[in-house]
């Protein structure tokens, strides 16, 4: 149930990059920090999160100082690896996943489980299981080194505060956990359209959707007080969360724009600025059927959904999305896991599948292997109810043609993404195509991952139906 | 059907083990690592008569002849994988990816012998029962902390004396009696036990009238010879015997290891600390003695100032007077039942008074006592506070920074899993939920106050006795690990393994004088 450090070596690339910038946050005074300067040279590393980030850092460079005054020294500290540094760094990151995400995610299965009425203990053990043993936040955070425990715990805090009808303490921590890394975003018409539809069924939905507006406002305005002063300063600020001049998409990455890409080259096709009109339509597109649903009919199984949908389409079609993103979408399937199990099962699955190239580059590939069959294991514990859906549904002649063709159809894939793990990692690619595998691969996830999607959407947009005809009833 | 799904959950509950240890590949391991890849090496590249003479390395064979054909067994497949593992010389200290991934993949596949130990052990046991004992011995996390990171193959040692263990319950002593004789010839370390088997043996299996009974005693006495004579017969033949046995026992060595095991001898030495000093206060002439308790004994002089020298004869006379009781109900009633509890009990009079002993040695009694842990009430209370205060007691084996989340991690996890598998089996149906989620160990006692009513109706608590012993653990290791850095620096070094090893010799003497008094009390 509890994280196992894998103690691998930390990677040049994300731990120098939060080592960096804790040496600038301590060293420099506020206003500098997104500034281009001659003590904050914003192309190596520079910082780009949001400033809530920035405190953190801050806050983890004094417990480093204290220990290690030169990992954080200006300048001299850079590229500085020692084991002591290395134990240090690993130490802030386990003490904030185990005071943040682990209480948040308590917090969750504790108002999760007393408002579900039928789950059992053995149900409530493995759901938390699942959720702190989530393989692919532990080789992130842990193996590759990064610090999305702090803003996914935060977003299941603000998730569970809605479960409880807690509104304005659900948005405080949302926007908390937006100012903490942008990628929360993902979330926001999910938390939007469910709290406007909830405001929309009371009586005075203008005074309701006023007290929540203030509250998000005075959260911004508290965490980014040093930058509020002057338009330059935010702006400064904003530019460095969005790098638009990256690109649509960089490396091998599981969404729309990168597969498609094998066919239309968009890059060669639009400017970068028509591909930002281009995909921010495509999501909002893709997120509207889930922000109507929750809109017309907000309940709290709804929301779930819509947490799942919203970042899938996010992930699916938005700008510059990285591999690790896939830990967005795979946090509300988790919450979701005792309704959805096999969805749940092949979303980890392809999810680790998808950032396996990357944490082959990361030599990381025994954790993958290892956290991934103690998942599968856990998954199917004897105890637990592994693998079957919990309201079975009766066997019905008709549909045992279509049943089998697909099991057939997912046993088939399983098997090729297998061996494909081993062929990533045994072969070597042909020289015309040094990228094929990971092409392969990300080709296999975003066809799973489009399926999943459009199965949450087409689940969620069922909810409504069955609570249209619910109010039907009780008119009648 | 039964036992299909049984082996299935079983091989479940290894394979998340196996997880686990894989997980821990990369991370720390002692000497003890370099000793076995030489021992690879050395039965590898020399023939048999060289074996126990070869001094290419300070890293000798000091295990009987068993485990070194284990080894050679091994280094079969470390030449095919990477022969510079077992090459002599040019192997040494070699800690290529190659041979950390064999050693470390030969402990965990060696593990299916322990599991094969308790498989055996647990055919016949119920559901709840068999899963108990199953997150005891294979999720055991001290087991787990000496093989898997310091580098041993326990796990695979104590696979036989479960399995001696299995067929003695099963009254199939002459089976037992062979296993355990191939067990001394794998490690002479486990001979405490012998003169209870010898007993058992000799009252349950032989005791069978004038012809029948010699009959019996005659043919277990000629298997045991045949598994010696298998062992040592090669280098008897070579005229190595001698050196043999001075590798063996290596008796040199002085009363405590370096750390010091938390055993009897603890108390003793500080006695005798007390004692010098406070004679000295009152004037009288005391020496500081010449010798140190771990080093070895330097010609007559002993290393107490006060108190008198302890040889290795005394402790062993010492192990026998702790071991007379069970000696005697061994003969008066032998019953197959009780033979694990008389094992593990031998095992812990070996701990507590023997000469030189190792904080590893305490596996040697927490695990077979884990199989009579599930038995009542009692002994799971005793199973709980022993496993803990012995897991806790390894703690200094492993001293690197980095491994500090993963053996707390690992004994609290335990715990918890422990507390919540005593309760399911102990709750009565009409006792109040007595379970707990994910709590220190501190705050386990506001809990465990709150549903006291459950203990007077047969529920699994601990009484405030257990719970201040379990929070100054906690005390302990915060003032070793924080306090003392922060307050002393860097001036007495050796206090806060002094007062680990004290505090949990403590809970060891204890359990001792627990089992002691279950097995008199017991007709």
């Amino acid at each position: 149930m509890v994280v196992v450090d894998s103690q691998s070596p930390p990677k040049f690339g994300d731990y120098e990059a939060q080592r960096h910038w804790m040496e600038i946050t301590l060293n420099l005074p506020v206003l500098e920090w997104y500034r281009n300067s001659t003590g904050n040279d914003l192309s190596y590393w520079g910082l780009d999160y949001p400033p809530l980030t920035a405190y953190q850092s801050y806050f983890h460079g004094l417990f480093l100082r204290f220990f290690d005054p030169d990992s954080v020294s200006l300048f001299t500290s850079r590229g500085y690896e020692t084991y002591v540094g290395k134990l240090l760094m690993r130490w802030t990151v386990l003490s904030s996943d185990t005071l943040i995400f682990f209480p948040a995610i308590f917090y969750f299965a504790f108002v999760y489980h007393s408002s579900c009425h039928s789950s059992r203990k053995n149900d409530c053990a493995w759901h938390i299981a699942m959720l702190l043993l989530n393989p692919c936040l532990i080789l992130i955070d842990h193996g590759h080194f990064q610090y999305n425990c702090i803003s996914l715990g935060l977003t299941v805090a603000a998730i569970a505060a809605i479960l409880s009808q807690r509104e304005l303490l659900a948005s405080c921590l949302f926007t908390l956990a937006l100012s903490h890394k942008q990628m929360s975003v993902y979330y926001a018409p999910a938390f939007f359209s469910h709290l406007l539809g909830k405001c929309l069924r009371r009586k005075n939905p203008i005074h309701g959707v006023a007290k929540l507006g203030l509250t998000v406002l005075g959260t911004f305005t508290v965490v980014w007080w040093p930058y509020l002063h002057s338009t330059d300063a935010l702006l400064g600020v904003l530019s460095r969360l969005a790098p638009f001049e990256r690109g649509i998409y960089e490396d091998y990455v599981a969404n729309f724009w990168c597969t498609s890409s094998v066919i239309i080259k968009w890059k060669r096709l639009f400017s970068v600025h028509s591909l930002k009109f281009i995909s921010l339509t495509a999501t909002v597109l893709t997120c509207l059927p889930s922000m109507v649903q929750q809109v017309m009919a907000p309940s709290s199984r709804g929301f779930l959904y819509g947490l799942l949908n919203s970042s899938f389409a996010f992930y699916l079609f938005s700008f510059q999305v990285h591999e690790k993103s896939i830990l967005l979408p795979l946090l509300p399937a988790s919450l979701l896991a005792l309704e959805e199990r096999r969805p749940f099962k092949w979303l980890m699955f392809y999810g680790l599948f998808s950032m396996f190239p990357l944490l082959c580059r990361d030599k990381l590939v025994l954790p993958y292997f290892a956290l991934h069959a103690l998942f599968m294991l856990l998954y199917h514990a004897p105890c637990g109810h592994g693998g079957r859906p919990r309201n079975a549904r009766p066997n019905n002649t008709k549909f045992d043609y279509f049943d089998s063709f697909k099991t057939f159809m997912n046993g088939f894939i399983y098997l090729s993404s297998f061996i494909l793990h081993i062929v990533y990692l045994t072969m070597h690619p042909p020289e015309k195509f040094p990228y094929l595998f990971e092409a392969i691969i990300m080709l296999i996830c975003f066809y799973q991952f489009a399926l999943l999607a459009f199965y949450t959407n087409v689940k969620q947009w069922s909810l409504l139906e069955h609570s249209t005809t619910e109010e039907e009833k009780k008119l009648i | 059907m039964e036992s299909s799904s049984s082996t299935r959950q079983l091989l479940w509950f290894f394979a998340i083990a196996v997880c686990v240890k894989l997980l821990l590949i990369p991370a720390y391991h002692s000497t003890d690592f370099e000793v076995h890849r030489h021992w690879l090496a050395l039965t590898h590249s020399l023939p048999l008569s060289n074996w126990y003479a070869d001094e290419t390395s300070p890293w000798t064979l000091d295990y009987p002849p068993f485990f070194a054909c284990f080894e050679r067994f091994l280094s079969i497949f470390a030449h095919y994988i990477d022969p510079q593992i077992v090459d002599l010389h040019n192997g040494l200290n070699y800690r290529a990816n190659s041979a950390i991934y064999f050693l470390r993949i030969s402990v965990i596949l060696s593990d299916l012998w322990l599991l094969y130990g308790v498989y055996r052990l647990t055919k016949n046991a119920d559901v709840k029962r068999r899963y108990l004992i199953w997150v005891l011995i294979v999720w055991s996390p001290a087991l787990v902390m000496v093989d898997h990171l310091h580098f041993q193959y326990n796990g695979f040692l104590l696979g036989w004396l479960l399995l001696s263990i299995s067929f003695l319950q099963e009254g199939k002593d002459l089976m037992g009696g062979f296993l355990f004789a191939v067990l001394l010839c794998f490690k002479h370390l486990f001979a405490v036990a012998a003169p209870v088997y010898f007993v058992y043996l000799l009252r349950h299996y032989c005791w069978k009238g004038l012809v029948r009974g010699f009959s019996r005693l005659s043919v277990l006495g000629a298997v045991v010879v045949a598994v010696f004579a298998a062992a040592y017969g090669p280098f008897l033949y070579h005229g190595q015997i001698q050196q043999v046995f001075n590798r063996m026992f290596p008796f040199g060595r002085g009363l405590c290891h370096a750390y010091w095991a938390p055993n009897f001898w603890v108390f003793y030495i500080i006695l005798d600390k007390v004692f010098s000093f406070f004679l000295k206060k009152f004037g009288f002439s005391i020496q500081i003695p010449a010798a140190s308790f771990t080093g070895g004994l330097v010609g007559d002089s002993s290393p107490f100032a006060v108190l008198p020298k302890i040889s290795p004869s005394t402790t062993l006379i010492m192990v026998l007077l702790a071991l007379s009781p069970c000696f005697i109900k061994a003969w008066t009633n032998p019953q197959p039942r009780m033979v694990a509890r008389w094992i593990a009990y031998a095992y812990t009079c070996g701990f507590l008074f023997g000469w030189h002993v190792h904080e590893k040695a305490s596996l040697h009694f927490v695990i077979p006592l884990a199989i009579v842990a599930v038995q009542s009430l009692e002994d799971a209370k005793h199973y709980f506070m022993l496993s803990i205060v012995s897991c806790y007691s390894l703690f200094p084996l492993l001293y690197e920074g980095q491994e500090y989340p993963i053996k707390v991690l690992l004994l609290l996890l335990h715990s918890i899993l422990m507390w919540l598998g005593f309760s399911t089996k102990f709750t009565r149906a009409s006792a109040p939920n007595t379970m707990v989620t994910a709590k220190k160990k501190g705050a386990q006692s506001k809990s465990i106050e709150s549903s006291s009513p459950a203990a007077e109706k047969g529920g699994f608590t601990i009484g405030w006795v257990g719970k201040s012993y379990l929070l100054g653990l906690l005390l302990v290791e915060i003032w070793g690990q924080f306090l003392h850095p922060y307050l002393l620096g860097d001036k007495f070094p050796f206090v806060p393994l002094m007062l680990i090893s004290t505090y949990c010799a403590f809970g060891i003497m204890y359990s001792w004088i627990w089992q002691l008094r279950w097995i008199i009390s017991t007709t």
